[in-house]
């Protein structure tokens, strides 16, 4: 139980240093973010009075003349009952909390399912590569994944397109989440199109994220299978696909687990330059919209969100070690 | 690094049946490692002498042209970018700021990866507790978003922030790790004999520990280097570098902008991402090579497969 404890209270902390870190971030960088403000919103010739810019910054949880630690506490509530402001990039004025409702269910849907199939194909390939270590699969298998792995996300993102989506007639199309002609709707045409517009952006994700786990999981199945328990299991005539799963397997497996919670900020990376290149409008798209309009209440709100995302992770990844290893439970 | 790598191959090769030579031996001898080896060597000598491998028609990459979004042909080998630059030129020029950035960095995030890690291993109670914790929370905090909020309200990063933000970002996976290995050392025999004879803490973390640990530490390093590479080149395409640098990523920021795809020039859109790819392969090979070279644990067992399976 004291485990379980534990980890709450890392899920709370690290929560905290992430809004803390958003807090101090833009307060601590050369160049204030009220000038940035003054002159995004001033860009198309209009004249910002002080009046407007303070109410803007207000949204925004930034007030110059107010004490910096009244301001911190001020933040933090709003960060934590969602009052998470209003956007002041391409889209003035919407509050983020709708913005972000908008994309999240692309992004939810795309990066969730396809990271999810990568850990779950990579985990079994490696630990069939493992077990049948200097075999004909391990022969094949390390080499080309690690080749895979260290491919750069955008990279293979431009390598699919140029390959199926350029030309006068496409196989696949290159962007957007759906054929803008059609209209939402549960229909078999909208349902089609959106799997196609899913499919080479999913592609890319599963391809570079799979090499990682499958060399990953044959590392630690090496590793385990030189333990001593497996010896004496292979000494009693255990069948090899006991020994393979349920013996060195789920052993090597929970690092592995571990491992899949904590690389889920480098697939958001890799989410944003994919979404980037595909033009598809989930988080990762909006992240860099807000970048490049200097949108800091969405900006923020994205960071803390995708923080979020990754702390649930751990933590459900966290309880699942506790079910399979009774050491985890004992340690507290 | 390779006197701390060719200091800790002495333990290993009396240990097992290793071939007199030592490392450099067991390097030629490992496929992975060659090709690994030669693609990093190759990538090295581009970035140190780049104008021996572009016609001197070429040499300066930053040449304005008059033939702008040329396909590859025999003046311009990989055809040329929007200002009509040539496209080769720029890559081959592009190599030594990657290799900088991958070097610095790696090698950055992997010593306060060592020092973090293993210091909180050996210390033991609030320090662990204390450093575990942070190690952790980098760990989980999404780094590249990180960097981007951070490259947003810095303004475009110059290199030494580039830099200086990898390594921030890029130690906790090592430290974690580190961590692991050196707790699983603590209590081996070998580490209790070393007490028992009375000897230092520092002695025992430098001479004992770390030299177990260096297979680990090398792989660090490639990962690191590895991530630094993928990760600089990420933002730098998205925009956040110097865009008047040279480097691979900036070359695909160029691309891109210019609709390199959409205009039929997939050699001036993919090739830097190739380069890019390809460093990271020879960090990636020669990460696992090291990993089968180093690690004695993971050697019997191949041997033992081999004879059974002939």
């Amino acid at each position: 139980m004291r485990y379980l404890i534990r980890r709450l209270g890392f899920f709370v902390l690290t929560l905290w240093a992430a809004m803390t870190l958003n807090f101090f971030i833009p307060r601590m960088m050369p160049g204030s973010p009220e000038e940035a403000l003054r002159q995004r919103l001033s860009k198309g010739g209009a004249v910002v009075t002080p009046e407007q810019l303070r109410t803007v910054l207000a949204e925004f949880g930034f007030d110059p003349g107010q004490n910096l630690m009244l301001q911190y506490v001020e933040y933090l509530r709003s960060m934590v009952t969602g009052h998470w402001g209003v956007s002041i990039g391409s889209s003035l004025g919407s509050p983020v909390t709708t913005l972000i409702g908008d994309a999240l269910p692309w992004t939810l849907g795309l990066v969730g399912i396809s990271t999810v199939l990568a850990f779950v194909l990579g985990t079994l390939i490696g630990t069939v590569a493992g077990w049948r270590r200097g075999g004909l699969i391990d022969g094949i298998v390390p080499p080309v994944f690690i080749v895979t792995s260290a491919l750069p996300y955008f990279w293979v993102a431009l390598l699919l397109i140029s390959l199926f989506a350029i030309g006068s007639d496409p196989i696949l199309p290159n962007d957007f989440n759906y054929d803008q002609g059609l209209t939402p709707a549960f229909t078999g045409e909208f349902v089609w199109s959106v799997i196609k517009h899913g499919i080479l952006p999913a592609a890319t994700i599963l391809i570079t994220a799979v090499g990682g786990w499958i060399l990953t999981m044959r590392n630690n199945m090496v590793t385990t299978l030189a333990e001593d328990y497996v010896r004496m299991a292979r000494a009693k005539g255990i069948p090899g696909r006991k020994i393979m799963f349920g013996y060195a397997g789920r052993n090597a497996f929970l690092p592995n687990l571990s491992g899949f919670a904590m690389s889920l900020g480098f697939v958001i990376s890799g989410t944003i330059l994919v979404e980037y290149v595909f033009n598809y409008p989930g988080l990762g798209y909006m992240f860099y919209n807000a970048t490049v309009s200097t949108d800091y209440p969405l900006l923020q709100a994205l960071f803390l969100l995708v923080t979020l995302a990754v702390l649930i992770c751990v933590l459900l990844c966290d309880f699942a070690v506790f079910l399979l290893d009774p050491r985890a439970r004992t340690k507290g | 690094m390779s006197a701390v790598v060719a200091g800790a191959s002495a333990p290993v090769a009396s240990a097992t049946r290793r071939p007199r030579g030592g490392l450099f031996r067991a390097i030629l001898r490992n496929r992975k490692a060659v090709v690994g080896a030669v693609l990093l060597f190759l990538f090295i000598l581009l970035a140190a002498f780049p104008g021996l491998f572009v016609p001197g028609a070429h040499h300066d990459p930053q040449a304005i042209g008059d033939l702008p979004l040329q396909k590859p042909s025999g003046a311009h080998w990989l055809g040329t970018t929007g200002l009509g630059q040539d496209v080769y030129a720029q890559l081959i020029y592009s190599t030594r700021e990657s290799l900088v950035i991958a070097v610095v960095a790696g090698l950055g995030a992997t010593i306060l990866s060592v020092i973090i890690g293993v210091s909180a291993a050996y210390l033991g109670g609030f320090a662990d507790d204390g450093l575990s914790m942070l190690t952790d929370i980098f760990l989980v905090l999404p780094t590249f978003p990180l960097i981007i909020v951070l490259a947003t309200y810095a303004g475009k990063g110059n290199l030494t922030v580039i830099i200086i933000v990898l390594i921030l970002t890029g130690w906790s996976y090592g430290a974690r790790q580190m961590r692991a290995q050196a707790m699983s050392l603590r209590n081996r025999d070998f580490l209790e004999s070393a007490r028992v004879r009375g000897e230092r803490r520092s002695y025992i973390i430098v001479v004992e520990v770390l030299p177990t640990m260096i297979s680990l530490i090398v792989a660090n390093f490639l990962g690191a280097a590895l991530y630094s590479v993928l990760t600089a080149a990420g933002l730098q395409f998205l925009g956040l570098g110097d865009p008047s640098s040279l480097s691979w990523g900036t070359m695909l920021y160029w691309a891109q902008n210019q609709g390199a795809l959409v205009n039929g020039l997939p050699a001036w859109a993919l090739s830097p991402g190739l380069a890019v790819a390809l460093l990271g392969v020879s960090f990636a090979l020669l990460n696992y090579a090291f990993d089968e070279i180093s690690n004695p644990a993971l050697r019997p067992v191949r041997r033992r497969r081999a004879r059974s399976a002939s």
